[in-house]
C-alpha cells in the first residue's frame, strides 16, 4: 500500500517535470518559429526603408522645385551657380546606355538561347551554359574598366569623332554582361516548350530552323518578353560602367557617340563630391534615386507579372 | 538548287549565326583577361600587395583596399548568412499560405531587382545617418547584407526544398519537434546548397562598387583598418580610383589590382565547387 502510494508520488512527479520540458520545448518552438518569421520579415522591413528614405529626402525636394521644372526643365545642372533641376537629360543618358546594351544583348541572348535549346549537345550545353554565365559574375567596375580603356580606344579608331566618355562604348560593354541575362532566361523558356509541338512540327517535314523559329519561340514568347524587361531593367540601374566611361555631362542627346550623364553616375558623382548633406543640391540624389526605383520597379513588376502568368499556361 | 536543300542550308547558316552569338560573349571575356593581364601582370610584386595607396602610380600598393575588402566580406557573412538561412527556412519549413507569405515572397523577388546603388541610398541615411555608424565598416557590411539577402534567400530556400520529404516524415514519426527535424535533419543535408549560396552571394558583394561610394567609403586609405567602426576602402573602389585618373601609370595599377580581386573570386567559386563535391557524396538516397 505505502509502495504503491510510493511510487503513484514518483510518477506523478516524472509526469510533471515530462510536462515541464515538454511545455519548455513547445517555448522554444515557438521562440524559434518567432526568430525565423522576424527574419523573413527583414525584406519587408528593407522595401519600407527603401521607401522611406527615397521619400523623406525627395518631398523636401520637391518642396523647393516644383514637379513641372524637374520633369520638363532640359538642364540639369544642379551643382552650377545657375541651377536647372530639369531630370530629362539624365532620363536621357540612362536611355541611351541602356538602348544600346540591348540592341547589343538582345539578339547575341536571344541566339544564344535557341542555340542551347535547340541545337546544342547535352555536353556541349553543359559547358556552354555555366561559361555563359561567368560573364555574369566579372564585377561590374572591370567592365568599367575595359569599357573605357579597351573598347574605347578601339571604337576611336571606327568612328574619329567619338569622345573620350561616350555612351556607345559604355553600352555596348554593358549589353556583353546582360547576355547571360537574357540567354539564361530565354533558355529557360524555350526549353519549357512541350516536346509534342516540336515532333508535330518535324512531322510535317518541317527544318529544325524553321522549328525554332515557327513554332518554339512564338510558344516561349512571354518568357522571352519577361527577360528583355529584366535585363532592361538591369541596364537601367547599373552604375560603375557608365559611372566609369560615359562621363560626367548631363546632355540631352540621342548621339551615342557623346560623352552623357545616367540617373546612376549623377549619384555616384555627388557622393564622391563635398556637398554637404541636407542641403537642396545633396536632395538631388534622392530625387532621381526616386526616379531610378520607380523605373526599375515598374519594369521588375512587369517581368514578374508576365513569368508567372507563362507558367500557368504550362502547367 | 531545290526548294528543300534551300532550306537545310538556311538551316545550316543559322546553326553557325547561332553558334557564333553563344561563343561571342565568351571571345570578348577571354579579350577582357587577356588585356588586363597584359597591362596588370608586371605591376603584380609583394609591395603591391603591402603598400599603400599614393600620388606617384609606382609606389601605390593595395593594402588597405585589400584588407578592408576582407572585413567587410567577413561582416556581411557574419550579419547576411544567419538572417538569409533563417528566413529561407522559415518561408520553406513554416510560412502558412496566406497573404502575408506571398508579400514576403513578393518583396524578394522584387529586392532582387532593386539597383544596387539604392541599397546604397538606404545605407546612407539608416546607417551612416540614422544609426550614426559614420562611414565604417560596419555601415558598409550592414548595406551589403542587404543587398545580398534576396541572393541568399533565394539560394538557400532552393537547397532546403532539395531534401527529401520522406526524412522529414521518418523524423517526425520518431517524435521530433519540428525544429528537431529541422536542425538535426534538414539543415545538415542542405548544407552543401547552402554554402554555395552563400559563396554566391559574397562574390556578389565581393565586387559591388557602387552601393559603398554612396555610403562615403573613402577612396584614398593610408592606414589599416583596426575595427568595424574604423573608415575602409574596398578593392573595386581603390581600382575605379586609379581608372579614373589620366595617367597610364594608375591604369597598369588596376589592372593589378582587377587581377587581384578576380583571383579572389575564382578561388572562392573554386572552393564552392569543391567542397559541394566533397560534401554531397556523403548523402545518397
Amino acid at each position: 500500500m505505502g509502495l504503491t502510494a510510493r511510487s503513484a508520488v514518483e510518477i506523478s512527479k516524472a509526469r510533471l517535470q515530462r510536462g515541464m520540458a515538454a511545455r519548455w520545448r513547445e517555448w522554444g518552438e515557438l521562440a524559434v518559429q518567432a526568430l525565423l518569421f522576424f527574419a523573413a520579415m527583414v525584406s519587408v522591413f528593407t522595401t519600407i526603408g527603401i521607401v522611406a528614405v527615397l521619400l523623406v529626402e525627395a518631398l523636401p525636394f520637391f518642396q523647393q522645385v516644383s514637379l513641372k521644372e524637374f520633369l520638363l526643365d532640359p538642364q540639369w545642372t544642379p551643382l552650377f551657380a545657375q541651377k536647372h533641376f530639369g531630370i530629362m537629360p539624365l532620363v536621357a543618358g540612362t536611355f541611351l546606355t541602356s538602348a544600346v546594351a540591348l540592341a547589343l544583348a538582345m539578339p547575341v541572348g536571344m541566339l544564344s538561347a535557341v542555340y542551347l535549346s535547340e541545337y546544342a549537345s547535352p555536353r556541349v550545353r553543359a559547358v556552354l551554359k555555366p561559361a555563359l554565365e561567368l560573364l555574369a559574375g566579372v564585377p561590374t567596375v572591370v567592365y568599367g574598366y575595359f569599357a573605357l580603356l579597351t573598347v574605347t580606344p578601339l571604337l576611336k579608331r571606327i568612328i574619329p569623332d567619338l569622345e573620350t566618355f561616350n555612351a556607345l562604348s559604355a553600352g555596348l560593354t554593358m549589353g556583353v554582361m546582360i547576355i547571360p541575362l537574357i540567354s539564361s532566361l530565354s533558355e529557360d523558356a524555350l526549353y519549357a516548350v512541350p516536346s509534342s509541338l516540336r515532333e508535330a512540327a518535324y512531322a510535317l517535314g518541317a527544318t529544325r530552323l524553321e522549328v525554332a523559329v515557327r513554332v518554339v519561340i512564338p510558344a516561349a514568347l512571354s518568357g522571352i518578353a519577361a527577360s528583355f524587361i529584366l535585363a532592361a531593367s538591369r541596364a537601367v540601374g547599373e552604375t560603375m560602367i557608365v559611372a566609369i566611361a560615359a562621363g560626367q555631362r548631363p546632355t540631352l542627346t540621342l548621339d551615342p557617340r557623346r560623352a552623357i550623364e545616367t540617373m546612376t553616375a549623377y549619384i555616384v558623382q555627388v557622393s564622391l563630391g563635398d556637398t554637404p548633406h541636407g542641403t537642396l543640391e545633396f536632395r538631388t540624389i534622392f530625387a532621381v534615386g526616386l526616379v531610378l526605383f520607380l523605373i526599375t520597379l515598374v519594369l521588375n513588376l512587369i517581368a514578374m507579372r508576365i513569368i508567372e502568368r507563362y507558367r500557368e499556361v504550362y502547367r | 538548287m531545290g526548294h528543300r536543300q534551300r532550306r537545310e542550308l538556311l538551316g545550316k547558316l543559322f546553326e553557325g549565326i547561332a553558334l557564333a552569338a553563344t561563343v561571342f560573349g565568351l571571345l570578348v571575356l577571354a579579350f577582357l583577361l587577356l588585356d588586363v593581364a597584359r597591362r596588370g601582370l608586371g605591376v603584380l610584386s609583394w609591395s603591391f600587395l603591402t603598400s599603400y595607396p599614393s600620388r606617384f602610380p609606382e609606389q601605390a600598393g593595395i593594402r588597405s583596399a585589400l584588407l578592408g575588402t576582407i572585413w567587410v566580406m567577413a561582416l556581411t557573412a557574419l550579419f547576411a548568412v544567419p538572417l538569409g538561412v533563417a528566413a529561407a527556412i522559415y518561408l520553406e519549413e513554416y510560412a502558412p499560405r496566406n497573404r502575408l507569405t506571398r508579400l514576403i515572397e513578393l518583396n524578394i523577388n522584387n529586392l532582387a531587382g532593386v539597383p544596387s546603388i539604392i541599397y546604397g541610398l538606404l545605407g546612407l541615411e539608416l546607417f551612416v545617418r540614422a544609426l550614426r555608424l559614420e562611414r565604417s565598416i560596419l555601415a558598409g557590411a550592414l548595406t551589403l547584407s542587404l543587398l545580398v539577402l534576396p541572393i541568399l534567400i533565394t539560394a538557400s530556400r532552393e537547397a532546403l526544398r532539395a531534401v527529401p520529404m520522406s526524412l522529414r516524415e521518418a523524423a517526425f514519426a520518431l517524435g521530433a519537434t519540428r525544429w528537431q527535424v529541422i536542425r538535426h535533419q534538414v539543415l545538415p543535408v542542405a548544407f552543401p546548397g547552402i554554402l554555395t549560396g552563400m559563396i554566391l552571394a559574397l562574390s556578389r558583394a565581393i565586387g559591388e562598387t557602387a552601393p559603398l561610394i554612396t555610403i562615403g567609403a573613402l577612396t584614398f586609405v593610408a592606414f589599416d583598418p583596426r575595427g568595424p567602426l574604423d573608415k575602409f576602402t574596398v578593392l573595386p573602389i581603390q581600382i575605379f580610383n586609379w581608372v579614373s585618373r589620366p595617367q597610364a601609370g594608375f591604369h597598369a595599377r588596376a589592372a593589378g589590382a582587377i587581377l587581384v580581386l578576380l583571383a579572389v573570386l575564382l578561388s572562392m567559386n573554386g572552393l564552392a565547387i569543391y567542397l559541394r563535391y566533397r560534401l554531397q557524396r556523403r548523402y545518397q538516397w
